[in-house]
């Protein structure tokens, strides 16, 4: 089969990707090709939010964006969300790291984009608006209080 | 070219005639679900992500006009909702944030599941599609396009471009049983759409047969039984709707659900839909 290159704008960076399978996810490249492994390979159907990231601004799943067709988009991934410094986390990044919505971790990153895209959009959300935001985004250990309790507190925070 | 990204429709089409072994690409929600676990391994692919005219809709008199590449998350705008409210309904149904972002119409249309919840709205509004490729144009009726599940009319070389359908029809309502809210596949769905002005309800069922089905004994059975001046119903007309609905339904067991099961849940949210609508008409009546 046909190898393709191209190049993608990932966090900013253009990165050359060569010889990829045309049908590789934007996950696959991410992961296994520009060592970004932020976004996690979970479920590769939709279904899990563990490799959310921005293309273009909109929060998508990377697992269901063919990357060879990403070629001009902005892709932003959680390792391009926060300040540059190396160990400095965003607003969101703290207060799941405060309030302890964090257990394996595996769901975080996912989540952490979920909650930027939406306080992005709306900064003071509802109740029903946080749930609704990261309703594509599965937890198999903690349950979702303290994940919503993270978020209370970053708006709170992001209010100041 | 393997992939390619075309940024206008007569750049696709032509993609798509050199290529006729490519794979389309719309908002990946399906296709990237079967090539992520290998069941296709294309060898070409045509991605219209980049197509702007796809993602566009317009009014002309009282036909809504819905680009293929609008995506689930478009048809939650208010200025769409108000014209198709039942559209926006389905579409708010649709898997979560991310997946309303990326699943277009046109590939709901394309995909043709059973269960595609966009479907049962567009084939309850006798939605018209506009086809296209390098050869000329031509359109179809929702109705006859969809020819079994997963297959339909669409030729190879050929895109969906739009799906037309009444703009003034404002009387609709979309039901769905799942599991749960997010994330879910139908495991029946219902759309009823009433044109109070000529006296006719339109019904169309998902997850109840090969493709979704229109009632049409049911639809004629009910227009007589409705006081059109006032949207109110005869005494037990909404219940015995629900029961002719799921005497057209097809319905199967499968991994999601029961046939019994789904021919009561249409029954009942046959019932709902036509309250509901009714109540907006005799709303809009005492108005």
């Amino acid at each position: 089969m046909t190898d393709t290159t191209y190049s993608l704008n990932v966090n900013g960076a253009d990165r050359p990707v060569a010889g990829a399978w045309l049908g590789e996810s934007l996950l696959h490249v991410l992961r296994e090709r520009l060592a970004l492994p932020g976004a996690k390979a979970g479920c590769e159907q939709g279904e899990c939010g563990s490799c959310s990231v921005l293309v273009d601004g909109v929060l998508t799943c990377a697992c269901l964006v063919l990357a060879a067709s990403a070629v001009g988009a902005s892709i932003i991934t959680v390792e391009g969300i926060g300040p540059a410094e190396r160990g400095e986390m965003t607003i969101v990044q703290e207060a799941f790291n405060d309030a302890g919505a964090v257990q394996c971790g595996f769901c975080t990153p996912g989540l952490i984009m979920a909650v930027h895209d939406l306080l992005d959009r709306h900064p003071d959300p509802s109740a029903l608006d946080v749930r609704e935001a990261i309703s594509g985004n599965l937890c198999r250990c903690t349950g979702y209080g303290r994940v919503l309790a993270a978020v209370e507190v970053a708006i709170e925070r992001s209010a100041r | 070219m393997d992939v390619s990204v075309p940024r206008t429709l007569d750049e696709a089409l032509a993609a798509l005639a050199d290529r006729p072994d490519a794979m389309v690409l719309a908002g990946g929600t399906d296709v990237m679900v079967g090539v992520n676990a290998g069941r296709q391994t294309p060898t070409a692919v045509v991605a219209l992500r980049a197509v702007e005219e796809l993602r566009t809709w317009s009014v002309d008199g009282d036909r809504l006009r819905l680009g293929a590449g609008l995506t689930y998350a478009d048809l939650l705008a208010p200025d769409l909702a108000a014209m198709v409210p039942a559209l926006a309904q389905a579409a708010r149904t649709v898997g979560s944030p991310p997946i309303r972002n990326a699943g277009t119409v046109g590939g709901n249309l394309a995909t043709a599941s059973p269960a595609g919840d966009t479907l049962p709205v567009l084939l309850a509004l006798d939605a018209e599609l506009d086809l296209a490729s390098v050869e000329g144009r031509r359109t179809v009726a929702l109705r006859s396009f969809l020819t079994g599940p997963k297959r339909t009319q669409l030729r190879t070389g050929e895109l969906i471009v739009a799906a037309r359908v009444p703009a003034t029809r404002p009387h609709q309502e979309y039901r769905k049983v799942g599991v749960r809210n997010a994330m879910v596949i139908a495991v029946a769905s219902v759309a009823v759409v009433v044109d109070a002005d000529v006296g006719v309800v339109a019904c169309a069922m998902g997850s109840v047969g090969p493709t979704p089905l229109r009632a049409p004994r049911a639809e004629e059975w009910v227009a007589g039984r409705i006081d059109w001046g006032t949207g109110v119903p005869d005494a037990g007309v909404a219940a015995e709707f629900g029961r002719l609905v799921a005497e057209e339904s097809r319905p199967i067991d499968d991994h999601r659900s029961t046939a019994a099961y789904r021919r009561h849940a249409v029954e009942v949210l046959a019932r709902r839909a036509l309250e509901s609508t009714l109540a907006g008409v005799a709303r809009a009546e005492a108005a």
